[in-house]
């Protein structure tokens, strides 16, 4: 009388990274995913999805935003087992998938140079992504207040308003 | 003025794409195979004997590779003059290294730190400068007696500037219409705080070789200045972007070395980049800089003289303290014209953690511990400041002390003009009431204005060496140790070839930073990137055009001199259709190679005024930044957002905000810092922006080829005592202690009697 379906002792987790499934056998093993783990951790060192940088590792400074179902989080604060069924995008999967375009916001950052060091760069543009999903036309008020937790040591945030507003005004053509 | 095809055009940046999706590679986001990582204990005790140190159970946690501690690491030494090692018997700060940890992981690595047992002998602490320097304090270094460090600096040459005495202070006395003296001091020690912290990756090849990948300002100097002091080993170092620095990363011993160590004793590439708090809490703060002097003004605000003790207190070691004195009293004269000088400094030891180089470069922490004094000075004479500095401010053919110890004479241009468009702008003579006048009261809010001046002759400090090599296709591939460290310099010096070769900006690119590639580069410091390493690229780029000349011009049967190129075609000039490619000139199989030097050069200082206006609530003491007004002449701007990005970043970066804000609190019971986190330590987000404006003049500079000068490093300088004047003169009572925190706003008022000052 063995049982014939066992509980796994080791659960999975899977959720989508910019499009495509992924999937965790969760434990210490040396090939498993430790339950400790962030999501910012997995994305770094399990997918080598390097584009979200880690600053203060503790929820004070927006280097680490990435979108869940479309909104932004801190991906250094959240464990990667709370993702489960959850799609995520990171800096790497904005832009077309099929063209390779990469994302208005993106270039607009290019077109006025929105960044010195750019290690905060893709927190910020993911912020602001964030926000144009929600509110396709928000005025500069908004940015700022959507972008009160990315923190920019270099001071790039005026040209940063002005390429997020840059985007705004374009989408709106 | 010259029009050109890319100087002073905006053009993206060439790292920007990578920048925007995330394909940059900071440090942290490198791997090599087989690697470990490094991990640091650290004291938690500010001055103590190190009795007993067991590893052991460390050591056996599965995972662990190697535990060092001050017993088994190499003697490699670090500090000005070289004082400090890896690890030592005896702690001198919370947060001073105990021991090292490599391991497979990182999580392995911080629990094998919990199971070393170290057993302290906790020695009396001294936290201030002053009392550091007391007899019978406690003693830091046995061979710095009085915790006073020796002054020079071996790179500066055998001259290098100690202090600064000039004139006869005597006559300066009596030529005085009024003499002020008082006692300041500039030293909540603010952090840098760039988002990236610093780390390395160290790998040995063999015995005497060591790779070294790090987030450094100067990638180049890692190698000249450690292989030497490691045994003359050869030291590789690979520079990787650099999430920003300003200042901070150019002196990286502090974490290749460790790396370097755990990788010796492991035999395998080790990763070491510090944590979050660990940055905050033990890696270098700005100088702590107090002042005792003595200025004598004229009635016409003419400066008779100036006398100080000069009080540095550069924390558990000197980084290159020495050197950020000499270079601050150089930068004093540079802001001050007068002919009698009696300026003595003195870099003093205590048990905080270290200060190190960061932008402003000493002459930032002196203006600012100064400038209450000068502005005494200037309300005893009732003098406007922006007159003051308009007088007093370094002029075509006067001459300075440089940190050389030479005495160099201004062959610069004038920057009247910019301080008076920068006061137009701003409408300085609206909102100037007089001193200590606020320019406007509206119930309990007052507001007032404040104006700062710095200026810097480092812009052409030390060599630079580029080769620049033209491809039959068309291209040119610029060899430059530069680091991109967030100024766009790395980009700004493909336009500049670009602009020489005529060539589509996409067609020139840099080598990566490679020490085994490139030529001798001191690194993007001191605003030197647009003259002088600006100037190496251009000659390197000048000497390949030249010889790419000599190549072609039998094919046309002209002089090389009678040939002109432009998007990779060579012709003969003002006969465009005779144009033939590189290709056809120069055949498939041979390259060009041009070199470029820039020798020093101290003639040419550059230029930063700050206009601020603040708006102090009485009731609750808090200071807003309303308006922030930058003046400047950089002869020529090479790339409009860039310039604009860097002035902007007058904030941040322990700039104008350490006037605000920004400071590093220590427990002085416990020796620790109490805000080593990102909560805690303040800084300012995107919901309070001051209105910025900058007035940027192109006067064109005669020494460079495309008449630029750089400015970047400054623009934080003159910022935090522009705000200081803006709030006194806001509340109409002098108020001076860095940063202005709402308590000692409402203390200065009068309306809380705060405890005892806290210690630094
Ligand atoms: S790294 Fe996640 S908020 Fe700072
Ligand atoms: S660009 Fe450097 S921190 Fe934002």
């Amino acid at each position: 009388m063995t049982p014939t379906h066992e509980i796994p002792s080791h659960p999975t987790i899977t959720f989508t990274v910019n499009g495509e499934a992924c999937s965790f056998i969760m434990g210490d093993g040396s090939h498993e995913l430790p339950p400790s783990y962030t999501l910012a951790q997995t994305l770094r060192e399990r997918l080598g999805l390097t584009g979200t940088k880690i600053s203060c590792d503790h929820g004070a400074c927006g280097c680490c935003t990435v979108l869940m179902d479309g909104k932004a989080v801190l991906s250094c604060m959240l464990l990667t087992v709370e993702c489960e069924g959850k799609e995520i995008t990171t800096i790497e999967g904005l832009g077309n998938p099929v063209t390779g375009a990469i994302d208005p916001l993106q270039q607009a950052f290019i077109d006025n140079t929105a960044f010195q060091c750019g290690f905060c760069t893709p927190g910020i543009i993911m912020s602001a992504k964030a926000l144009l999903n929600e509110n396709p036309s928000p005025t500069v008020e908004d940015v700022k207040e959507a972008l009160a937790g990315n923190f920019c040591r270099c001071i790039s945030h005026y040209h940063v308003l002005d390429a997020v507003i840059a985007t705004v005004k374009k989408g709106g053509e | 003025m010259k029009e050109y095809r890319f100087i002073g055009k905006s053009t993206p940046r060439k790292d920007a794409l990578d920048i925007v999706t995330g394909r940059t590679k900071f440090i942290n986001d490198l791997t090599v195979p087989n690697m470990l990582y490094g991990k640091v204990l650290r004291s938690p005790l500010p001055h103590a004997l190190i009795k007993n140190i067991d590893t052991g159970e460390a050591m056996r946690l599965p995972g662990v590779k190697a535990v060092l501690t001050y017993k088994d690491v190499p003697d490699w030494m670090g500090g000005l003059p070289l004082h400090v090692r890896i690890l030592d018997s005896k702690v001198r700060y919370v947060g001073d290294a105990v021991a090292l940890v490599a391991a497979e992981t990182e999580d392995i690595g911080e629990e094998a730190l919990r199971l070393i047992k170290v057993e302290y002998e906790s020695l009396p602490a001294v936290y201030d400068v002053e009392e550091a320097i007391q007899p019978g304090a406690p003693q830091l270094y046995e061979q710095f007696p009085g915790n006073v460090l020796p002054q020079g600096i071996p790179a500066f040459g055998p001259h290098s500037l100690r202090e600064l005495v000039i004139g006869d202070l005597e006559k300066g006395r009596e030529e005085a219409d009024f003499i002020v003296e008082g006692s300041y001091a500039y030293e909540n020690i603010p952090n840098p705080l760039p988002p990236e912290s610093p780390g390395a990756i160290a790998a040995w090849e063999g015995t005497d070789t060591l790779n070294v990948w790090s987030a450094s300002q100067g990638p180049h100097m890692i190698k000249v200045s450690l292989q030497r002091r490691m045994g003359s080993i050869n030291l590789h170092s690979m520079g990787t972007p650099v999430g920003a620095s300003y200042g901070s990363k150019f002196m990286s011993w502090q974490y290749v070395l460790p790396a370097a160590a755990l990788a010796k004793a492991t035999d395998r590439p080790v990763k070491f980049c510090y944590g979050r708090s660990e940055h905050l809490a033990a890696f270098t703060v700005r100088l702590g800089s107090r002042i005792h002097g003595e200025v004598g003004i004229k009635k016409n605000g003419e400066v008779t003289f100036l006398s100080g003790d000069w009080l540095v207190n550069t924390g558990a070691f000197s980084e290159t303290s020495q050197a950020m004195v000499a270079v601050g009293c150089g930068e004093v004269q540079l802001m001050l014209r007068c002919p009698n000088w009696s300026l003595k400094p003195k870099v003093v030891c205590t048990n905080r953690t270290a200060s190190g180089q960061i932008r402003g470069f000493g002459g930032q922490e002196l203006e600012c511990a100064l400038l209450p004094l000068l502005t005494m000075a200037m309300e005893k004479a009732d003098i406007d400041p922006v007159n003051f500095f308009k007088r007093n401010y370094v002029k075509p053919g006067d001459g300075y002390y440089w940190r050389d110890g030479n005495w160099w004479v201004c062959r610069g241009i004038d920057y009247t003009k910019a301080m008076e468009q920068g006061a137009v702008r701003f409408g300085w003579k609206d909102k100037w009431k007089g001193w200590l006048k606020p320019s406007s009261v509206k119930g309990v809010k007052r507001r007032g204005i404040g104006v700062g001046v710095h200026g810097n002759a480092d812009v052409g400090e030390d060599v630079s060496e580029a080769y620049v090599r033209l491809d039959p296709n068309g291209t040119a591939t610029i060899y430059s140790g530069l680091a991109e460290h967030g100024t766009g310099q790395r980009s700004n010096i493909c336009k500049m070839v670009a602009e020489i070769l005529q060539l589509p900006l996409d067609r020139v690119s840099v080598t990566p930073n490679d020490s085994r590639v490139n030529p001798y580069e001191m690194g993007p410091v001191g605003s030197r990137g647009t003259y002088a390493i600006g100037s190496a690229v251009i000659a390197a780029a000048e000497d390949a055009k030249r010889q790419l000349f000599e190549q072609i011009a039998p094919k046309f049967a002209v002089k090389p001199e009678d040939l002109e190129t432009e998007d990779g075609m060579v012709y003969v000039k003002g006969k465009p259709g005779t144009g033939i490619p590189w290709i056809k000139g120069m055949d498939y199989d041979r390259t060009v190679m041009g070199r470029g030097r820039f020798e020093p050069d101290f003639a040419l200082p550059n230029f930063m005024m700050i206009f601020t206006e603040v708006e102090v609530d009485t009731e609750t003491g808090k200071v807003e930044l309303l308006r922030v007004v930058g003046a400047t002449d950089v002869g020529q701007i090479i790339d409009p957002p860039g310039i604009v990005n860097q002035l902007n970043g007058c904030l941040g970066s322990a700039g104008i905000d350490s006037a605000l804000f920004e400071e590093t609190v220590i427990d002085t019971q416990l020796g620790r810092i109490m805000n080593p986190n990102m909560i805690d330590y303040k800084w300012r987000t995107f919901a309070e922006l001051p209105e910025m404006e900058h007035v940027i003049l192109e006067t064109p500079i005669p020494s460079h080829r495309f008449h630029a000068i750089g400015v970047g490093e400054i623009a934080t300088s003159p910022g935090p005592s522009a705000i200081l004047m803006a709030v006194t003169n806001a509340l109409g009572v002098r108020i001076h202690d860095y940063p202005l925190t709402p308590d000692k706003v409402l203390s200065a008022l009068g309306k809380i009697n705060t405890a005892k000052r806290r210690v630094k």
